[in-house]
């Protein structure tokens, strides 16, 4: 590491080190530490629905291929041909039979598998050995749809890395309104700054009313209210592992509960509509509450937050470049008219031309700037995450504070802390 | 189709081009018809805006909050505002049926945003509604280049 500290002295139980946002030693070791060494998160299983759907994506710095294979099992693997490494598999999101690397046409099934390698005979008599050059797997495991891997093969069960973020992933995929959930597109985009800005921005209310005031501004009175929650009984709590919830909205924890509670304005159009195309009150209801979204934002160390109403996704590119997909949720087979509000909600805040995602994208984008500020003293050089913690006190599954607190930054930098001292 | 109707439609575009350059926003809601739709889709071949995700899919009454989010000093993403110039080119009349007339043009858009420069390339697809000796927009879908690619913030209406 460029500072003689070491990950021990860099993360402080009230704040970090500012050579965490800027050393490019610090993110390589983070790649191999951290993104090699724990649950990641790759794909919502609705992403690869049949055999042979795969999306691209990355563990780390380094590209993996999420794919069904024909026995509908989700396998992860690394998106590298074992002859001369050339990538197998292109493009966002498809559908395959195999992967045939395109420069001397070795192919390998959906399971990884080396099938077939043209022009055998110059590797002898015998050929080559073709159960030694598979695509490697990396270990697999979902929980509520949602697909982890690891290069860790001897890393605890998923579940148990979970613990209790479970229950909130459970509350999370309510808002199927019991259709279950679907991951139908993303927008992407990617801002100057280091990975675990936005890391920490997932539990952070106390931007929102001045960050957000222009999306704020733009709501009905009602939803204002909703939306007011700086100094209401929410909380940010730490679940372990790095994992912690902020419940900004309690009455939207539980999207099954309340209701009987009158409809709000702004969903009066889609519940006579809902209900003239036949459903019963309790179901419109249901469904109503579900397309406004959770109130509350998951988030699962280190790269995948449930937030809210989408999924958010970091990928770090480098120390101090990240990119970011906002994923959108619809029910599954559910109301066309529904969906089509969830989408309409979605691009209303989120993405590169919301009404918020903007905002956030340059407070972030300051905060890589400013960090180059960092004097020449120790003294000088350090990130405060001490918000709340006076007042914290133990909650259902850890410390808890106000909704403003930064107790999920304290708790995910505590997990960085453990993983890098390794 | 006439190189008059051409010329028209080239006077409208251009003129709605150095309206959004010049941030006329007010002008510019004026030219839609309250139906239209302005859209930026993801997909590359989505013609289902209703029912995938965009960018954006702007009615009425979004079009309007977006242009004041731009110039309300609201939002720090766009103090200070991005200045941009666009270049609407290689306009072609698709088709013309009564009143309705479907163009598809070439823009290029440069941004220039505190420190830096970037360039957007869009195919644009519009659908004109004759009104009053001019055009109104019925729809507007800006087909950006890299639309499926990761994008940074956008703070201005294409
Ligand atoms: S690099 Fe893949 S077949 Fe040669
Ligand atoms: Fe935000």
């Amino acid at each position: 590491m460029t500072t003689n500290l070491k990950a021990a002295d860099l993360v402080q139980a009230d704040r970090v080190h500012t050579s965490l946002y800027t050393s490019a030693e610090i993110f390589d070791e983070e790649m191999s530490k951290i993104f090699e060494s724990t649950w990641v998160w790759v794909a919502h299983e609705s992403e690869v629905p049949e055999a042979g759907s795969y999306k691209n994506t990355f563990v780390g710095k380094q590209p993996v291929i999420v794919v069904r294979d024909r026995k509908g099992e989700i396998r992860v693997l690394l998106n590298r041909c074992r002859h001369r490494c050339a990538t197998v598999c292109e493009g966002k999101k498809g559908k395959t039979q195999s992967f045939v690397c395109p420069y001397h046409g070795w192919a390998f099934g959906l399971d990884g598998a080396l099938r077939n390698v043209p022009y055998e005979g110059s590797y002898g008599s015998e050929g080559l050995d073709k159960k030694l050059f598979p695509l490697p797997g990396l270990r697999v495991e979902s929980y509520q749809g949602m697909v982890f891997a690891t290069f860790k093969e001897d890393i605890e069960p998923l579940v148990d890395y979970l613990g209790p973020a479970k229950k909130w992933m459970d509350l999370f995929m309510k808002q199927g309104a019991g259709y279950g959930i679907e991951v139908p597109g993303e927008q992407r985009f990617r801002f100057p700054g280091n990975w675990k800005i936005q890391l920490e921005n997932t539990t952070d209310a106390y931007h929102f009313p001045l960050v957000h005031k222009s999306f704020l501004t733009t709501l009905d009175p009602q939803a204002l209210d909703t939306f007011s929650f700086m100094e209401g009984d929410g909380f940010v709590e730490d679940l372990g592992n790095g994992h912690s919830v902020m419940v900004m909205i309690p009455e939207l924890v539980d999207l099954e509960a309340h209701l009987d509670q009158p409809i709000p304005e702004r969903f009066a159009e889609l519940a006579a509509e809902l209900a003239k195309q036949g459903l019963d009150d309790l179901k419109v209801r249901k469904i109503v509450r579900a397309v406004g979204g959770t109130g509350f934002n998951l988030n699962i160390f280190p790269n995948i937050a449930c937030s809210m109403a989408f999924f958010r996704v970091l990928r770090p590119i480098s120390v101090e470049e990240t990119e970011i997909h906002h994923s959108v949720i619809n029910m599954k087979d559910g109301p066309e008219i529904a969906n089509q509000y969830r989408l309409r909600l979605h691009e209303y805040f989120q993405g590169p031309l919301g009404f918020g995602t903007p905002d956030d994208g340059e407070a972030w984008c300051r905060v890589q700037a400013g960090v180059h500020a960092c004097g020449r003293e120790e003294k000088d050089k350090w990130i405060m995450v001490n918000r709340g913690l006076p007042i914290e006190k133990q909650g259902a599954d850890g410390p808890r504070s106000d909704v403003t607190g930064e107790t999920g930054m304290r708790a995910a930098y505590q997990q960085w802390k453990k993983l890098m001292s390794a | 189709m006439s190189l008059q109707t051409l010329h028209e439609v080239t006077a409208f575009l251009w003129q709605e081009a150095d309206l959004l350059d010049h941030k006329e926003h007010d002008a510019w809601i004026a030219l839609w018809e309250e139906s239209g739709r302005y859209i930026v889709p993801i997909d590359p071949e989505s013609t289902d805006y209703a029912n995938t995700l965009n960018y954006s899919n702007d009615d009425h009454a979004m079009r309007k909050m977006r242009a004041h989010r731009l110039r309300s000093g609201e939002a720090v993403s766009t103090t200070p505002a991005p200045r941009t110039a666009r270049s609407t080119s290689r306009i072609v009349i698709l088709k013309e049926d009564g009143d309705t007339i479907v163009v598809r043009a070439a823009q290029n858009l440069r941004e220039f945003h505190k420190d830096r420069f970037r360039h957007y390339t869009s195919n644009i697809e519009y659908t004109l509604k004759r009104a009053g000796g001019s055009f109104k927009i019925a729809q507007k879908v800006i087909r950006l280049l890299n639309s499926d690619d990761a994008i940074a913030s956008i703070g201005y209406i294409l």
